[in-house]
């Protein structure tokens, strides 16, 4: 109740239809949104790691996705809480910058969140745990910049990227076919980087995905690749040394824009009017022969007239390409995009060394699939990679995959320092954390040690995932960390040849050197992981009051 | 806790409740499309729930059937979509793929359930598992096919269809179009023409190519040396599409004279058409009275309104092109064909094309005694010129009758044994889940299921690797003798997606449901 007194002594409410909103304060504010976020990071805390599962989700449509990228899973879960939205946000803000560790960035602010908790219960006032947090969060990304190490490769030794394309695949549906979807996500990437400049376009990458086959088909095609099949069924299926112009007008009767109304009163207005249609639709197609282009690639639909004209005119087209695949064809062979017929010219035209249209599947006309090819375009540097699979669902979790592995190899590229993974990072951020700590008085010193605890939660979630005894795997990471100094143990859940981990008796634990098992991941995600993490957290503790406004009626 | 920030409606199964209810609804189609395998399966009748369309099919091709059932359970619907895409691939062995998924969750639920094994743990001995199965594959194959092979092909997939009691005569008609492709592979070129009445025996194949359509009146019926120009105008009063013109007149003459102009522009228009020199003309639009009879009085046949599968078909078959426009008649390429006549089978009057340019073009005309019948031969042929077509493209087959599943499991069980840990349990349930293929084949049939495939698996385990079912006697049989074989490429497709559809439904562990768009309510 928000009740005030006027001068007089009088009360009276503030905020109007007290009924009709929903309002929580102060700390039960906060630990209500603590509670709202925990959740969320609850549920994608079992699909991180390689052994995390993967979640099914039906969309109000009734069509099914399983995933177990933590980014495409929040988007699609429709969640109304508005705390709970932040962290949604927090992951898809993950996956537009890096790419990759969007499961593991919700997590690390659960457990952030979950130790605020802790501290708020013992009396510490929000803010200072937040600043608390922001001290540590700095702290531990000196310290990963500290531990982290470059990476050294060429072209001529493109193997740690491939490790780390190995790595992140290694959690996803793609395992087992890992070796070849990193060597397809490292070629693709090198095929557009400009390694000088540490640079990647990823505009140049398509995905295409088609049903059918089975993953390992998927390949690598340099080129692009269009779900498209040329407007006239006799047209060639194959053209070599294509020059193709680009339209984004229809190739149909005009219809002018303002409202007319045409009256014919007589028979020679008729045959005028008739000659006049003839003759557009020759013109029009005369100008694109006349430019010398002998592929049109038009962004709508032609009338059958006009069909039949390209097809004696022997220019092969292809009506209806989409407004991204006609930027990208743009791109890719160097064309220009025209709006119009007229201003068409010989230089406006791209090139493509063959185009092909491939039929797949069963070869009936009812499911037949046609797909077109365009290789050896003018800009060498435009790849697509053709996924297949055994059912949609695997198509484009394979897409969501070989996407983040993409992500993963490209910030290597831009750049090549990493630090090694399987929990080794945190637990080592968590010992140099706790140890700075050690040096702060007041209040502040529980919430860093307290963001060190939360740093544990990552190998913690790893192990649980992977069937192990959580407490015991982590504690024995740290004491191997601390007694040997090697801050690059961490939790070997994949062996080197094999898929699978193997028990080591006598240890009695899956301590292992993750440098020797060539796990790492990038540096920037690691930085940028626990930085966004603190942040959201910083942001949801700073929540003292939600006011939500009623059903709007 | 969920449901304090989630949107209304929106549902959360999570670890255990949410695998149970995956895995039950596999299981549920893999039972609901059981009892159609094999040679001895039963067939489904399925109703349409529209209210204003009770219309019935009765099939048991296993993609039909599960693309016609509303589902609400999510793994359902990646089975569905699985046998969906092996129809799209292969063409056969639908049913085959959603059982042999529906199997392995089911075997994947007892691990879970009783043995608590992690359900990645399963998932690694299953990739171990179809490694090996795919090498087995790999080795029973062979790697040429001869026409014989394809003729066993075809009656081993008609089978276990309802043109079961005609099998010979069918895979004889299947095997003699595919060939005719010569290779292409393209099934565009084969038409399927269903007739009720008359039985399934009186099918036949009908070299070149059939149209269901009349020809225009007072045009002749039959034409040797046929040039056919292939059309896609309108041939009615022919509107001029630019600006939206509209007549408007003041007098009766001038009605006249536009209408004279009209006659007079499409007048011209069926002059250039026959200045193609062509003496057919077939239209994919309307030809309506006045230009009919203007073809009429030059002789020329005229068939309107082919449909657009048909006239792309035609110019397949024809090797002419479909012409928009006449302008230009030197570079129009006319469609040839030998004879083109009026024929009648059984009560319906059709055209024919006979001696096309295309060589490989032939019509296959279904016979039957009812709508449902010719319907489900119709599916019936399809699957088994789409596997003929797999077959030639991939050339290599394997035998049937639950022989290769039987090898496979054997190949399995031998590799758990030399595997350490809890993986090899889950190969062992793979192999077991394989088995569970031809068991299911002998129980449609009404045999001793049990001890059939053990008495198959103990003649394997002797050397007898062409050994499988014969399921017209209930005993152990040599495929080779039998002559029931398969495609290796589609027994591939059933082994790699099944496998990899289960682990991904396995692999899950929580499910997140939203509520049901709402619709507005249908007046």
């Amino acid at each position: 109740m928000s009740m005030v007194y006027d001068e007089y002594g009088r009360p009276f409410v503030i905020l109007k239809e007290q009924q009709a909103k929903n309002r929580v304060k102060g700390v039960d504010a906060t630990k209500a949104n603590i509670l709202a976020a925990r959740s969320i990071s609850n549920i994608l805390r079992t699909s991180l790691g390689p052994k995390g599962m993967d979640k099914l989700l039906v969309s109000p449509d009734g069509d099914v996705t399983i995933t177990n990228d933590g980014a495409t899973i929040l988007s699609q879960m429709e969640i109304h809480q508005p705390v709970a939205k932040l962290l949604v946000e927090l992951s898809s803000s993950q996956d537009d910058e890096i790419g990759d560790g969007t499961t593991g960035v919700v997590v690390m602010a659960g457990a952030l969140l979950e130790q605020a908790e802790i501290l708020m219960s013992k009396g510490i006032h929000p803010v200072r745990i937040a600043r608390g947090f922001e001290a540590a969060s700095q702290v531990a990304i000196d310290h990963l910049a500290k531990i982290s190490e470059k990476v050294e490769f060429s072209k001529d030794n493109l193997q740690p990227l491939l490790t780390t394309a190995k790595t992140t695949l290694s959690s996803k549906i793609l395992q087992p076919h890992k070796e070849k979807m990193a060597g397809i996500a490292v070629q693709a990437i090198l095929d557009v980087a400009d390694i000088e400049r540490h640079d990647v376009n990823f505009d140049m990458i398509r995905m295409e995905g088609k049903t059918g086959g089975s993953l390992e088909d998927t390949c690598l095609v340099n080129g692009l690749v269009l779900d498209k099949e040329f407007s006239h069924p006799q047209m060639p299926t194959m053209i070599k040394d294509a020059k193709l112009c680009i339209l984004t007008c229809p190739l149909e009767p005009p219809k002018p824009k303002t409202k007319h109304k045409l009256q014919i009163d007589s028979a020679e207005a008729y045959e005028e009017l008739y000659n006049q249609e003839q003759k557009y639709f020759r013109d029009m197609i005369q100008k694109i022969k006349d430019s010398g282009a002998n592929l049109v690639i038009c962004q709508w639909g032609f009338d059958d007239e006009a069909n039949h004209l390209l097809l004696q005119q022997e220019l092969p087209a292809v009506r209806w390409v989409g407004g991204v695949e006609i930027e990208h064809i743009a791109i890719a062979t160097g064309a220009r995009i025209v709006a119009r017929v007229e201003e068409l010219t010989p230089d406006k035209l791209g090139t493509a060394g063959k185009v092909e249209q491939i039929s797949m599947g069963t070869n009936s006309s009812r499911q037949q699939d046609r797909i077109l090819v365009l290789e050896d375009c003018a800009n060498k540097k435009a790849v697509t990679v053709l996924v297949r699979g055994g059912n949609k669902m695997i198509v484009d979790e394979a897409k969501r995959s070989l996407h983040d592995a993409m992500c993963v190899v490209r910030n290597l590229v831009k750049d090549n320092r990493v630090v090694y993974g399987g929990g080794s990072a945190e637990v080592s951020c968590s010992l140099a954390i706790r140890k700075h700590a050690d040096t702060i008085t007041g209040v502040d010193q529980y919430a860093i040690r307290a963001f060190a605890d939360a740093l544990d939660d990552i190998p913690l979630a790893l192990a649980e995932n992977a069937g192990l005894s959580p407490i015991n795997e982590v504690t024995a990471i740290k004491s191997r960390q601390v007694k040997e100094g090697i801050h690059t143990i961490g939790l070997g859940l994949l062996s080197l040849n094999e898929t699978e981990f193997t028990i080591d008796s006598t240890k009695g634990d899956h301590t292992m050197d993750m440098k020797e098992l060539g796990v790492f991941e990038t540096l920037i995600g690691k930085q940028q992981q626990m930085q966004l993490a603190a942040q959201v957290v910083k942001m949801i503790l700073k929540i003292d009051d939600v006011i939500s406004e009623g059903q709007y009626r | 806790m969920e449901n304090a920030y989630l949107s209304q409606g929106v549902e959360v199964d999570k670890g255990e409740n949410a695998r149970l209810s995956s895995l039950i609804g596999a299981m549920a189609i893999s039972d609901l499309v059981k009892t159609t395998l094999g040679p001895k399966g039963m067939d489904k009748i399925l109703q349409s729930i529209d209210p204003n369309d009770q219309s019935i099919s009765v099939t048991n091709d296993g993609a039909t059937i599960l693309s016609k059932i509303p589902l609400d359970n999510a793994a359902a619907k990646v089975l569905v979509d699985m046998a969906k895409v092996q129809d799209k691939e292969v063409g056969d062995g639908t049913t085959s793929v959603a059982v042999f998924c529906g199997e392995l969750l089911r075997e994947a639920e007892t691990m879970l359930m009783q043995a608590r094994i992690h359900p990645q743990t399963i998932c690694a001995g299953w990739r171990l598992a179809t490694k090996v199965a795919r090498e087995t594959l790999d080795s029973m194959a062979t790697n040429t096919i001869t026409d014989d092979d394809l003729m066993n092909i075809a009656q081993t997939t008609l089978s276990s269809k309802l043109v079961n009691a005609e099998k010979e005569h069918f895979a004889k008609l299947c095997v003699s179009a595919v060939k005719r492709l010569g290779g292409s592979g393209n099934l565009d070129h084969i038409q399927i023409i269903k007739l009720p009445g008359g039985s399934l025996r009186s099918s036949y194949l009908e070299e070149g190519f059939l149209l269901e359509k009349s020809i225009g009146v007072g045009q002749p019926k039959r034409l040797e040396k046929c040039n056919i120009l292939l059309g896609n105008t309108s041939m009615d009063t022919d509107k001029i599409k630019i600006y939206g013109s509209r007549v408007q007149v003041d007098s009766l003459n001038k009605v006249a004279e536009i209408e004279q102009a009209e006659k007079l522009k499409m007048k011209r228009k069926v002059d250039k058409i026959i200045g193609h020199g062509c003496n057919v003309f077939i239209n994919r639009q309307l030809i309506y009275n006045y230009p009919e009879s203007l073809f009429a009085q030059q002789g020329i046949m005229a068939i309107e309104h082919a449909d657009f599968d048909g006239i792309e078909r035609l110019a397949a078959v024809t090797g002419g092109e479909v012409a928009s426009t006449f302008e230009n008649p030197e570079k129009v390429q006319l469609g040839y064909c030998e004879v083109l006549e009026e024929v009648i089978i059984g009560e319906t009057r059709v055209l024919r094309f006979g001696g096309c340019k295309s060589g490989a073009a032939c019509t296959i005309v279904l016979r039957g005694s009812s709508n449902h019948v010719v319907d489900e031969a119709e599916r019936s042929v399809h699957d088994a010129l789409c596997i003929l077509a797999a077959t030639l493209k991939h050339p290599r087959r394997i035998y049937g009758g639950g022989c290769t599943e039987v090898a496979m499991a054997q190949a399995i069980d031998k590799a758990a044994m030399e595997t350490t840990g809890k993986k090899a349990l889950a190969m062992s349930a793979y192999a077991k889940a394989l088995l569970q293929l031809p068991m299911t084949v002998a129980d449609n049939g009404g045999y001793d299921a049990a001890e059939l495939i053990t008495q198959l698996r103990a003649a394997h385990a002797a050397g007898n690797n062409s050994c499988g079912l014969d399921m017209d006697q209930g005993i152990v049989g040599n495929m080779e003798e039998l002559g029931i074989m398969e495609s290796y490429k589609s027994k591939l497709q059933v082994v790699t997606s099944a496998s990899e559809a289960a682990e991904m439904l396995l692999r899950v562990d929580d499910i997140i449901k939203s509520a049901p768009r709402r619709r507005e309510e249908m007046i």
